[in-house]
């Protein structure tokens, strides 16, 4: 058992709490406010490197493990929720299933670009009927010559707008169920491919979030990730590896908030004494200090099992759906010790738990973790 | 280009500092490199990527000290010595006198430093580098080129800046401004571990613990004291004023 950092990942994480807390702390409150993303951030992300952490370098990525990247999904969180999930969905969601199932040339015309951050990904899975249920896609991709054409919509795409790559799950023999799903590459601009409505979210509000149309939107063979049938396998093992980062993030808010919440707990002074000297808040803190740590743990593990090549479904769900719970039950208890000025958008810890909420949605809401973890324990 | 860059693992900017036992208090402060020379590092890599050549970073302290060297690797620099005393009675005159004796061993252009540490505050040790390596120094130095044998910085002075120009090799000390450092890419954090890091003691640089004796020895230290509270004058605006007027002259004795 070896609980320790390396000396990389102990300079990472120092690295992106430094990058966090000067470049993107000062900017959260206003880009929530707005909600909008200032992309000048994405720019310095990628100079650093942040938007390719676990590739191979000749894919233009860092060469990093997942334990890195958990780390730096939660460094990033813990300041700003909405840039973890920039990088996230960006990571996980398009560039991983790219360099998962990619061929080469696939690879070096998408993957390489996105490493480097010169393109934004994205994954479209979500529809009004589909999701964690991803046979269920209606999109359809009908052949017609070397080509496919899709038509429907995809829904809550984040990334989606400014994206450059889209992972695209669709449907291309309804009969066959998941059978019968394929994944495609679809790049911004592909005539046909259009953005529907932004929505305006409770949380993680400066991250874009987009419908996706396609009308008789024609993508070439050559953009079709591993074989026709192969779409549901692509979702579900994408989504294996986004909980990871999700629980990163999970804990990277619970992190932040009970920071800010300690800090504030020894300065706000009642009845002649900080609120940190009733026991009451020093419970609280106990209780929000060994959760955080809990989470971390069981992220770091599932990180640790998947750079380890061992199965990490169960695992990932597990953190994910801990670290999920523990996020909003800690912001809630932040907003809680910051009182009236927790409640007041002047102060960080409201807009903590409203990003916390999403943790406990996308990517599998916490009852299709269970789901995952039940199927896995029940078998 | 060959440039050598001093630098000096420092307590965090934003650390409380606490006395226990009459010495600074160790615990649960993280450490990092002295922002200025970090400046000093930043400046360097501009240079190399410039004028091409190499950066090495030189150090003196403790193990612990490798932490800062490899984030200037990480940034950028070629290689990095870190120089173990293996005593902590040391003062500026032992620390310049083993990185004069660590940098003479190596070829250099250019030796770039921080004008001072934020811990001790003292500037002194990259003066005292190049008095004992002989070399031209400009201090506080906010803007600088370098090429073909000499340098043109600006350094901060008293109420104002000067340009100057100097021969090379010389040392430079930064001040704040002279560049912005830039964070250590993933990259360069995985390439900073396959990157020579000598770590070695005093007799490797040809010197014995009686040659960088501490000269200066610090009898306390103390902290400024606390700011007290506040005082709340009460009563109607001129009664009021005429207390504070009163008070500023006989209690804090400031009028």
């Amino acid at each position: 058992m070896n609980f320790k950092l390396t000396e990389e990942q102990e300079l990472l994480r120092k690295t992106v709490r430094d990058f966090a807390e000067n470049e993107i702390g000062p900017k959260a409150a206003e880009m929530d406010e707005k909600e909008d993303y200032d992309w000048s951030l994405w720019d310095k992300m990628a100079d650093m490197g942040l938007t390719g952490i676990v590739f191979p370098e000749k894919y233009g990525g860092a060469e990093m493990d997942y334990v890195s990247y958990a780390l730096a999904v939660e460094e990033l969180a813990r300041v700003d929720a909405s840039s973890s999930v920039v990088i996230a969905a960006h990571t996980s969601l398009c560039s991983w299933p790219i360099y998962a199932f990619g061929n080469e040339e696939q690879k070096q015309r998408f993957l390489v670009p996105l490493a480097e951050g010169k393109k934004l990904g994205a994954l479209g899975l979500t529809e009004p009927s589909a999701g964690s249920d991803a046979g269920a896609v209606k999109l359809t991709a009908v052949p017609d010559g070397n080509d496919y054409i899709l038509n429907g919509t995809k829904t809550f795409i984040t990334n989606g707008g400014k994206g450059d790559i889209y992972v695209v799950v669709v449907s291309t023999d309804k009969a066959k169920k998941h059978r019968g799903t394929a994944a495609f590459v679809v790049e911004k601009g592909t005539p046909g491919f259009t953005f529907g409505k932004k929505e305006h979210k409770l949380g993680i509000r400066a991250s874009y979030t987009y419908e996706l149309v396609f009308e008789n939107c024609r993508v070439p063979k050559e953009n079709m990730l591993a074989s026709d049938g192969d779409g549901f396998k692509v979702a579900m093992a994408t989504l294996d590896g986004g909980r990871i980062s999700i629980a990163a993030q999970a804990v990277g808010i619970a992190q932040g908030a009970y920071e800010q919440a300690l800090a504030y707990s020894k300065i706000r002074e009642q009845f002649g004494r900080p609120i940190s000297a009733n026991q009451g808040i020093q419970w609280m803190l106990a209780d929000m200090h060994t959760r955080v740590e809990a989470s971390r743990l069981l992220t770091l593990h599932s990180a640790y099992l998947r750079d380890a090549g061992e199965p990490h479904t169960k695992e990932s769900a597990m953190a994910k759906l801990y670290a999920a719970e523990c996020s909003m039950w800690v912001t809630v208890k932040a907003v809680q010790i910051f009182g009236g000025y927790g409640y007041s958008r002047e102060y960080p810890v409201e807009r903590m738990m409203r990003d916390a909420k999403i943790t406990e949605i996308y990517e599998g809401t916490s009852e299709v973790q269970r789901i995952v973890i039940s199927n896995s324990i029940l078998r | 280009m060959k440039i050598v860059a001093l630098v000096k693992q420092t307590f965090d900017s934003e650390a409380k500092i606490a006395l226990e036992g009459g010495k600074i208090g160790r615990q649960g402060i993280s450490l990092i490199m002295n922002p200025y020379d970090e400046y000093a590092v930043e400046e360097a890599l501009k240079l190399k990527e410039k004028h091409g050549g190499e950066v090495t970073v030189v150090t003196v302290g403790s193990d612990e000290a490798t932490e800062a060297v490899r984030q200037a690797l990480a940034m950028g620099a070629d290689q990095g010595i870190l120089v173990n005393p293996g005593t902590e009675d040391i003062d500026e005159s032992t620390i310049a006198t083993i990185l004069a004796k660590a940098v003479s061993g190596l070829e250099y252009d250019l030796i770039l430093g921080g004008f001072r540490a934020i811990d001790d505050g003292s500037a002194q040790v990259a003066g005292r580098v190049a008095e004992i390596l002989n070399l031209p120094v400009v201090n506080m130095v906010t803007k600088l080129e370098a090429d073909g044998g000499k340098a043109v910085a600006t350094a901060d002075i008293e109420g104002g800046s000067a340009v100057m120009e100097v021969t090379l090799p010389a040392v430079i000390t930064a001040q704040k401004g002279l560049n912005e450092p830039r964070y250590p890419s993933m990259k360069g954090i995985m390439q900073a571990k396959k990157k020579p890091l000598k770590k070695i003691g005093l007799g490797d640089v040809s010197l014995d613990a009686s040659q960088v004796a501490a000269k200066v020895k610090v009898l306390t230290y103390s902290l400024p004291p606390a700011r007290a509270a506040g005082k709340i004058i009460p009563g109607e605006p001129a009664e009021a004023a005429a207390a504070l007027a009163k008070a500023l002259r006989e209690e804090a004795k400031i009028i």
